[in-house]
């Protein structure tokens, strides 16, 4: 078990990057690099929900926090590669695009991809994340400011 | 006797026209966008999410302009479309311990590892009216400062390491649904939770401020309440693996509570435990100071009859959607009932009358 989920890491993490992408991103990237291949759909883009759950005490037994709403598609390539995706949202667009990716991602064009769509989704999410961080970092309390007046 | 009437065709239409028109109000004013409301009202949208139970901003945003700022008819909307959506499975648990958190504030301890940080906060605002926003203003830019990577651990997990509070031992036991099962009692934490997290955040807020006030004291402290976004994993079947497939804004509270111990037990701090979509903080302490009043008979407390502590009172009575269509169904049409009652009326009066006539003559 352990096996199959560290030969699955490199996809697992373009498919989660991909999923948080920005509407249109993915898209924008992808067109701007290639033409897009035909493929057929093994499941049209459909949209569902997916039960968000939690743990009680942040550590404890899972609980049902509420649902979200997903989109998710699967499509062949010509060539037989498979492509899937899972994204938050109604997007169909979206999932569309990002299940391309995901196939495309399992041909000779990964490197390329990896470079014209996949760095750039990376780059700018970790920038997002780390404006607001920073916004975050500015409101933390220094108490440490403070004069003790010891002297 | 069972009367069917038909009628009223036209007065619906016309009303429901004149519903749309009052609900766009004065044309001379611009419209209101999903995006303006999603942007510009998001606690309201937050408040949508948490109690529809579905976590998706621009829906919640096109229920509050349909239900004209209603919100309680806005999660009534949500909660109808959720009914509506295939569901493709559950997600992994989220893991709040690696949320990217824009607030995290301990009322517990000062100097805490990942400090106090107050994000934007209504909390220090002098809560008088800003006229700069009634005009069109620029927002100054917030500042920013280099930032500590990595994770912020809970506040809980000092306390754990002295054990000075209960652990919240892993475990996997499937969760009941409330939204597959029906609601019944006895109901156990999971249960409890699920719908407390859904829970009208009124009905929650009076529930919790009973217990402050002495209706089933608990001594509640803020040990932790953090906002923020965690990813959301979701095994995909077809994979054989999980796979993050979006992320969700959280609020999370975490009470530190009075202690309980015995001869044989050292004496230790008891928990309670509030999560909600959204940044919606209220809601989160209100959650976690019932959920802990709730937990009185796995802690070995009295029951001292506090409403907070009556685990049927309480989920029965949370659902603010429950409550709304079955408080306002007494509005719609009940001639029939009614029709009955009132023949049942006059006949008593009749007969009490007969009866005193009786009396009188005799």
């Amino acid at each position: 078990m352990k096996d199959t989920v560290n030969e699955n890491n490199p996809r697992k993490a373009w498919m989660g990057l991909l999923a948080k992408a920005p509407e249109g991103r993915v898209a924008a990237l992808l067109d701007a690099e290639i033409s897009r291949p035909a493929f057929t759909w093994l499941r049209a883009p459909e949209i569902g929900s997916t039960m968000v759950r939690a743990r009680a005490g942040a550590t404890g037994a899972p609980f049902n926090l509420g649902e979200m709403t997903i989109t998710r598609c699967a499509l062949t390539l010509e060539t037989g590669e498979v492509g899937h995706s899972y994204i938050q949202g109604r997007r169909k667009a979206d999932a569309e695009v990002a299940a391309l990716v995901d196939a495309l991602m399992q041909t000779g064009m990964a490197n390329r991809l990896r470079e014209a769509v996949l760095e750039p989704l990376e780059a700018g999410l970790a920038t997002m994340k780390a404006a607001r961080a920073a916004k975050a970092a500015a409101t933390k309390v220094d108490f440490f400011t403070m004069t003790r007046g010891e002297d | 006797m069972y009367v069917a009437v038909k009628g009223g065709e036209r007065a619906i239409e016309n009303a429901h026209a004149w519903l749309a028109e009052e609900r766009r109000g004065n044309t001379d004013v611009a419209e209101l966008s999903i995006a303006q409301i999603r942007e510009q009202l998001s606690l309201a949208v937050n408040r949508v999410m948490a109690e529809g139970s579905l976590y998706d901003p621009d829906l919640a945003a096109l229920a509050i302009k349909q239900a004209r700022g209603d919100l309680i008819e806005a999660i009534f909307l949500i909660r109808a479309y959720r009914t509506t959506l295939p569901r493709f499975g559950a997600s992994e648990p989220v893991d709040t311990g690696i949320m990217a958190c824009d607030r995290r504030i301990s009322a517990t301890f000062k100097d805490l590892p990942g400090g106090q940080v107050l994000g934007p906060t209504f909390d220090y605002t002098h809560r008088l009216l800003d006229f700069k926003l009634a005009a069109d203003g620029e927002v100054p830019k917030a500042p920013s400062r280099d930032a500590e990577t990595g994770t912020v651990p809970h506040v809980t997990a000092f306390l754990n390491r002295e054990g000075l509070i209960e652990e919240a031992p892993h475990d996997d036991t499937p969760p009941p649904d409330l939204t597959r099962e029906p609601l019944e009692m006895p109901a156990d934490r999971a249960l409890r939770l699920q719908a407390l997290t859904r829970a009208d955040e009124g009905f929650t807020l009076g529930l919790a401020y009973s217990t402050q006030r002495g209706y089933g004291r608990n001594h509640a402290f803020v040990g932790e309440l953090r906002i923020g976004s965690v990813p959301v994993e979701m095994d995909i079947p077809e994979l054989g693996f999980a796979v993050e497939i979006g992320e969700v804004t959280l609020t999370e509270c975490e009470t530190v509570n009075q202690f309980t111990g015995s001869k044989t037990e050292l004496p230790q701090f008891t928990r309670g435990y509030g999560l909600v979509f959204g940044q919606t903080e209220r809601k989160a302490i209100s959650m976690a100071l019932v959920d802990r009043a709730l937990r009185w008979e796995e802690l070995g407390e009295d029951n001292v009859g506090a409403p907070a502590q009556d685990a049927e009172f309480v989920l029965y009575h949370a659902d603010n959607i429950q409550a709304t269509g079955f408080l306002e169904h007494i509005k719609l049409p009940h001639y029939v009932d009614f029709q009955s009652e009132l023949e049942l009326v006059r006949k008593l009066r009749r007969e009490a009358g007969a009866q005193q006539v009786q009396e009188a003559a005799e």
